[in-house]
């Protein structure tokens, strides 16, 4: 009886219903666990409840609170807005955004074991996976977005008054266009301070005194370069050429930009960049997230702080969420990143408590470390999804999901080449080639700005890099140009390689000067 | 940890965008919105609701690999395959990648809701009538309001900030209301005071003057003042619109609904835009009468037919109601262009001495079977209305003998014409 009674008391409720009190100790319970026993370390949270329609209105702008005007989020508010209403599809029960404080959205519907479980999922999962993964630290500034996006929306907003909607619209969509080619994808050198500088100098003079030799004097000096190479290596060189981020290129080197549209490009570039770093961990920030919710909820249950209805009904929805269709089914539509990283990281704590022989062969770094959660948080912090699978997709794994590689050559008439299976010859070839599918380098076409005729009619002249004959989609790569054309004022050019370094294809595009007659009206 | 409860921020925080993202689409979605009035049936047209947009034009687009080329997959779930089998590919795919299920949501076109307001003001957009003018100052009158003082009540947005402090001000002077500055330099004297006796008679003023400060408000209520507004009747254009339909034997079902379509059309139009319009429904056989509008749209009659009966009914309801001097007259008619003999000459002078001085302008909508002409007509009430229009009076005629007719039809009639003088409804 007094059992019973205390049973009671530890539950962190009961039944679905919830109230703000509700979620205070849900959070609590869950941050226990979170910091305490699986040591993560997050962004103070922040939770927000929200209704259906608000949830569509986060979708349509890319979940941010805040973001500047633009019709296509209204054409995806739409879109979404449309499939809900008919019922084809369910909405995300949580939307988290990196920034600090993490922001998450929890939808009113939702039951209270529902919200135990995003709170877990997204206020600890991703908060952590946000605040530790080396991508994010790079490339976003959890404290400063928000206040950047305040700032974007302003400054759009004042342009629109200034300049016209119609011109910032234009500017706009040709950024918008341009946006999946407007990221750095390697951080570049950080400046140098002058000591550093010149204790450099220091090494590099020593080493060459140290590594002196008259004798390379009499080495024989290669070809002279003809004139015309210099020219074009300096050319390069003085446009920072060639550059794969267009935008940023845009930014800094088109000739008929208005600074305020340079500004605008900037903003575009930015916000690509923050979603950089998403976009390369979706396996490992889902897998992290449903992870670290299965833990907690596991945990909380041992506890006896959700009952064993609730802790059923989290069961099925987590089991929903990690169902990963098999190729010939119907509802098979590629991996489902939730699962391939539930997957892989149950894996992990399967090797580093219980290892095989095959895994100490294959993981001899990890195997039997005894302690998962040291092991995958350190996982969390290194590794993007292409490096993660590379190194991480286990013999084991790879056999449960029975995996298999595909050859598909449209020149071969006779078939689709089955090129790996689960088995001793295929483990490595499947695993590499799941990572290359996640590496956005390899799967996103690769566009270089590589010369500029500066001299001539200064056209612009872009190459993509098109192995395995994938060329550009054409009418979408003519409107890009279109729009890369009229950023830059001047033609350009793109021509497509393929792996022989041949010319296979060639699209060009005049600017429309509608960007400068935009300016000149107001 | 913070807990926000949102659900309470303003709604549609998106509207900005997707009013954008219409007048973007706009041509789409005017195109929409016509294709969706065939369709529908007349009592549905009001009610705005969905159309089917297509998205061409609406594309955000991105470089993107085109399919075919050399692909690897990597797939779940292998039953029998082992290294080296080859997978014939299925009919009717070409070649390429496994067809991945699920992508681009059928991003060429879809259902998109708009609400009866963008329904209407999409469909309705740059029409007008034509030549109104004659404005009076009417019996139902429309008012503007016009600044007229202050008052010492009213909403707080009205609030009047200088007369306001003006008044608490003067109130503070005639009150004596101790500036801050004299007990600062009160308190600093009594700080600066070695003697007790100054001191106690300094302390004394110092608290006579602060209980006078606490007892004479900076701001009272007595002072706030409201800018005051009052209204004022506003000339209006008044106008009424005669709407004639024959509904005799002559009409087939077919014609019957073009017409009432058409007057739909005209309703819609006219009780949107226009606040101080009237509309007088006239049906007409070989007798016309006055009807309601349930009666004109939805009623059944049938006879024979004679227009200068409806004419007639015009005339004397224009004489008992509307004063031309007053009132902007319109008039659509709608026939099949039958009119029996003997009402030719009578209804040819009804309209050219009687009506048409009296118009603003006088439609004629000539209705016929599907498979009709609609540029050319050789019934009796076209020739005769051709001679008349001929002498420059306000007649426009226009034929239709297929529904998606109707709205260009409609459109061509009352699309704002810039020399036209524009006049307030």
């Amino acid at each position: 009886m007094t059992q019973a009674v205390m049973q009671k008391d530890r539950l962190l409720f009961e039944g679905a219903d919830w109230d703000f009190a509700t979620l205070q100790r849900i959070h609590d319970a869950c941050e226990e666990i979170a910091i305490g026993e699986l040591g993560l370390d997050v962004y103070p949270n922040q939770i927000e409840v929200i209704t259906a329609e608000q949830m569509l209105d986060a979708y349509s702008s890319t979940g941010m609170p805040l973001f500047y005007r633009h019709w296509s989020f209204g054409k995806h508010f739409a879109h979404h807005e449309a499939f809900y209403r008919r019922g084809m599809r369910d909405l995300a029960y949580e939307i988290v955004i990196n920034s600090s404080p993490c922001i998450s959205y929890l939808m009113e519907e939702n039951t209270a074991t529902m919200q135990t479980l995003v709170i877990a999922h997204a206020a600890f999962g991703h908060n952590h996976f946000f605040k530790n993964n080396y991508l994010f630290k790079l490339w976003t500034d959890a404290e400063g977005i928000l206040d950047y996006l305040d700032f974007a929306k302003g400054y759009i907003a004042r342009c629109e008054e200034r300049y016209g909607e119609t011109a910032v619209e234009r500017t706009l969509d040709a950024a918008h266009a341009l946006m999946s080619h407007g990221v750095h994808r390697y951080a570049g050198k950080t400046r140098l301070d002058l000591r550093q500088e010149e204790k450099r100098q220091q090494e590099r003079r020593a080493h060459e005194e140290q590594m002196f030799n008259d004798l390379w004097r009499t080495v024989p000096a290669g070809r002279k370069r003809d004139a015309a190479d210099v020219d074009l290596e300096r050319r390069r060189a003085a446009l920072g050429l060639p550059q794969d981020n267009l935008l940023y290129f845009l930014e800094k080197s088109s000739p008929r930009l208005q600074p305020w549209q340079r500004e605008i490009l900037r903003i575009v570039r930015h916000v690509a960049q923050y979603f950089h770093p998403q976009r390369q961990t979706k396996v490992m920030n889902e897998g992290t997230a449903t992870y670290v919710h299965y833990q907690i909820m596991d945990r909380l249950h041992a506890r006896g702080q959700i009952s064993d209805g609730n802790y059923f009904e989290f069961l099925k929805s987590h089991t929903n969420v990690v169902f990963q269709p098999t190729f010939d089914d119907r509802r098979f539509s590629g991996f489902n990143p939730y699962a391939l990283g539930f997957a892989m990281m149950q894996d992990i704590e399967r090797i580093v408590t219980k290892p095989t022989d095959e895994d100490r062969e294959w993981f001899p770094d990890i195997a039997g470390r005894g302690d998962p959660m040291q092991v995958l948080r350190g996982i969390w912090a290194d590794y993007r999804d292409e490096s993660f699978i590379s190194q991480f997709l286990s013999p084991h794994l790879i056999r449960k999901w029975r995996l298999f590689q595909l050859y598909d050559d449209p020149q071969v008439s006779e078939g689709i080449l089955v090129s790996a299976i689960h088995d001793e010859r295929g483990y490595k070839r499947v695993r590499r080639q799941l990572a290359r599918e996640y590496d956005i380098g390899w799967t996103d076409p690769r566009i270089d700005i590589v010369d500029v005729d500066l001299a001539g009619d200064r056209r612009l002249l872009l190459q993509h890099r098109a192995p395995n004959d994938w060329v550009l989609e054409d009418s979408e790569t003519r409107q890009v140009l279109q729009h890369l054309a009229d950023l830059w004022g001047y033609d350009v050019m793109l021509q497509e390689i393929d792996g022989s370094e041949q010319v296979v294809k060639e699209h060009s595009a005049h600017p429309r000067e509608i960007l400068q007659r935009g300016e000149s009206s107001s | 940890m913070h807990i926000i409860d949102r659900r309470l921020n303003p709604r549609g925080k998106s509207l900005e965008n997707r009013q954008r993202f219409l007048r973007r689409a706009k041509d789409a979605v005017q195109q929409a919105v016509r294709r969706s009035l065939q369709s529908r049936s007349i009592r549905d047209v009001l009610d705005g609701g969905e159309v089917s947009l297509p998205i061409g034009g609406m594309g955000e687009p991105s470089f993107r690999r085109a399919e075919g080329g050399i692909t690897d997959h990597v797939l779940p779930g292998n039953r029998a395959f082992v290294e080296g089998d080859i997978i014939p590919r299925p009919p009717g795919q070409g070649a390429g990648r496994p067809k991945e299920a699920g992508q681009g949501d059928g991003e060429d076109g879809f259902r998109f809701v708009l609400t009866r307001e963008e329904f209407l003001s999409v469909f309705l957009d740059d029409l007008e009538l034509p030549e109104l003018a004659k404005r009076r100052l009417s019996e139902t009158e429309e008012m503007s309001p016009v600044r007229a003082g202050y008052s010492i009540s009213g909403s707080p947005s009205n609030l009047s900030i200088d007369r306001t402090t003006r008044l608490a001000m003067m109130r503070r002077i005639a009150l004596k209301r101790p500036k801050p500055a004299e007990i600062e330099a009160l308190q600093r004297q009594i700080d600066e005071c070695d003697n007790e006796e100054t001191r106690l008679l300094l302390e004394t003023e110092l608290k006579s003057l602060t209980d006078r400060i606490r007892r004479i408000p900076y701001v009272d209520p007595l002072d706030v003042r409201y800018r005051r507004f009052e209204n004022e009747p506003k000339p209006v254009a008044k106008a009424v619109m005669f709407c004639l339909m024959d509904v005799s034997g002559s009409m087939s079902e077919h014609m019957k609904d073009l017409a009432k379509r058409f007057y739909l059309l005209l309703y819609l139009f006219l009780s949107q835009r226009y606040e101080k319009v009237e509309i007088v429904f006239i049906r007409h056989t070989e007798k016309a009468e006055e009807v309601d509008e349930e009666t004109f749209f939805y009623g059944q009659a049938t006879g024979g037919t004679l227009v200068s009966s409806a004419l007639a009914a015009m005339r004397t309801i224009i004489a008992a109601r509307f004063d031309p001097t007053e009132w902007n007259i319109y008039a659509a008619q709608a026939s099949d262009g039958d009119n029996s003999y003997r009402d030719e000459a009578p209804t040819g002078h009804l309209l050219k001495h009687e009506i048409l001085p009296l118009c603003q302008y006088f439609a004629y909508i000539e209705v016929d079977e599907e498979g009709g002409d609609s540029s050319v007509s050789n019934s009796p009430l076209w020739r005769l209305y051709e001679s008349i229009r001929s002498e420059m009076a306000p007649l426009a005629m226009r034929k239709v003998c297929r529904k998606n007719e109707i709205f260009p039809v409609f459109h061509d009639l009352f699309q704002k014409r810039s020399t036209q003088t524009k006049a307030v409804p």
